[in-house]
């Protein structure tokens, strides 16, 4: 196990209807702090079952994963609280209807991290400026388009100061056009050190601004590498298969 | 023609006068109406305590029933047992007619108690908490599961986000369908005569029973009810195109 590891997973499985259903077949990895690492793969592979254990939204049936060095996995943990520190970024972006942009981004740093209103409000409108948002705050996200949503979906997950980023296909329900600028977002942050971890079907994305990509297949990491390596040069013929089809 | 027509206002207005006036029995049915809201009013309050309890222990058993079982033995028997209750209390319920819920806690229960009126109130209440709770918990069961997910993402417990996230959304939903289960007891209750009390139906029948007319009293008493009914319909209406309004 490494040291400087984030993120440590051993052996991870997630089983469903007693073993039938092996949704992941023993994943081990280490993600190291400031590293973009890019999940790829077919669907049904895995990927995003993966991604959702890092935080528990999915319930492992075995394995380790040490987050801080704290075996999140051990029921005496409190997964609340480590679940803070890894935002969260969904498909279908999961924004509160209810509540205007700057509610959706206070809620949880004035309710958990007990800040002020005026500074929660004042850290919210903050990163909203830096995805170009600012003017939105006081709009409720069904006034919002597809990536002006997910791009608040990714400012409430960063108002709690998170160590990682998780993302779940975020750009996978978005039309094309807005694809970009999601995807900018993402590269601001890559590029200012933030952990993250992406599930995505976007190789041009992998390609550009990841350090490492998994590739999963059947529940399992059929291959890893610097991006460069496994888009150039794959060694597994599933690797070739999939990647011959998308790009 | 114009005879039989001007007969038939004064017949009209003499038995107006025979039911409502003479002995001041309009006040009767003005205390009617009164008992009617306040049976109305108790029991909905209670209903909703009821309901928000039935509601929450079931929905969460059925989504937390997993989690606790692996944790703790012992509380999973306690959510167990709480929730067999819930179920039961739902069947029993929504299984019996109102009014022979309202005998049984009349004339089993209550025995202690003589006036019908707050016996009505909790019976009624205990009714209406049954079907309250399922308006409840198809509330938070209709609350895309994403928002659950998202609340618990950012670090919320399950109760917190149930408060802060499921909760709010949850009750602008069911609020029109609330605001009909308010309706329909308002109706129900008019089968509060059963024990002894006074009132809106009970008056109109009691009017009948002094005056030997059918027709005046009888009629009175389904417009009083047609009226609370309309207006009361008429401010859910207005209510659902507010609480629409405000995401758009």
């Amino acid at each position: 196990m490494n040291d400087n590891a984030l993120i440590s997973v051993k052996d991870l499985c997630v089983y469903y209807k007693n073993g039938t259903i092996k949704a992941l077949n023993g994943i081990t990895t280490d993600i190291k702090k400031n590293e973009v690492v890019t999940v790829i793969g077919p669907s049904g592979s895995g990927k995003s079952t993966f991604l959702r254990s890092l935080n528990l939204m999915e319930k492992p049936t075995s394995g380790i994963i040490e987050f801080d060095g704290v075996n999140i996995l051990d029921p005496k943990t409190n997964i609340n609280l480590h679940r803070r520190k890894m935002g969260m970024v969904f498909q279908h972006f999961n924004l509160f209807p209810n509540m205007t942009v700057l509610q959706n981004l206070t809620l949880a740093p004035i309710k958990l991290l007990k800040k002020s209103k005026e500074e929660a409000n004042a850290k919210a409108l903050e990163l909203l400026t830096k995805v170009g948002l600012a003017d939105r705050a006081s709009a409720y996200p069904m006034q919002l388009s597809g990536g002006q949503k997910q791009r608040i979906a990714i400012v409430r997950a960063l108002c709690n100061e998170p160590e990682v980023m998780l993302f779940d296909e975020p750009t996978s329900a978005l039309d094309p056009e807005m694809v970009g600028e999601v995807l900018s977002v993402m590269k601001d942050l890559a590029k200012g050190g933030m952990t993250m971890v992406v599930v995505t079907h976007e190789m041009g994305f992998a390609k550009e601004v990841s350090d490492r990509v998994l590739f999963v297949d059947n529940g399992k990491i059929t291959e890893e590498g610097a991006p460069c390596d496994i888009f150039e040069h794959p060694k597994n013929q599933r690797t070739v298969d999939f990647l011959s089809k998308v790009l | 023609m114009l005879n039989s027509l001007n007969k038939f206002f004064a017949d009209f207005a003499d038995e107006f006068k025979l039911n409502f006036i003479d002995g001041g029995r309009w006040k009767w049915l003005l205390d009617g109406i009164v008992a009617t809201l306040e049976i109305t009013a108790v029991a909905l309050i209670i209903g909703i305590v009821i309901g928000i309890i039935i509601a929450g222990v079931r929905s969460s058993f059925d989504k937390t029933k997993d989690d606790v079982k692996a944790k703790d033995p012992f509380l999973y028997a306690l959510f167990s047992i709480a929730n067999f209750i819930c179920k039961l209390y739902l069947t029993v319920i929504r299984g019996t007619p109102v009014v022979v819920q309202l005998l049984i806690c009349y004339f089993v229960i209550f025995t202690k108690i003589y006036d019908g009126l707050p016996v009505a109130m909790i019976a009624f209440g205990l009714n209406s908490g049954a079907y309250v709770a399922e308006i409840f918990r198809s509330g938070i069961m209709s609350i895309d599961a994403g928002q659950f997910e998202a609340g618990r993402s950012l670090g919320f417990n399950y109760i917190q986000t149930m408060r802060y996230v499921i909760v709010p959304q949850m009750f602008k939903v069911v609020l029109p369908t609330l605001c009909n289960e308010f309706i329909v007891l308002i109706k129900e209750t008019s089968i509060a005569g059963y024990v002894g009390i006074m009132d809106l139906a009970k008056a109109g029948d009691l009017i009948r029973g002094r005056t030997f007319s059918a027709f005046m009293p009888l009629l009175a008493v389904a417009v009083i009810y047609l009226v609370f009914v309309v207006i009361l319909t008429w401010l859910v209406g207005k209510l659902e195109r507010r609480l629409r309004g405000n995401e758009r």
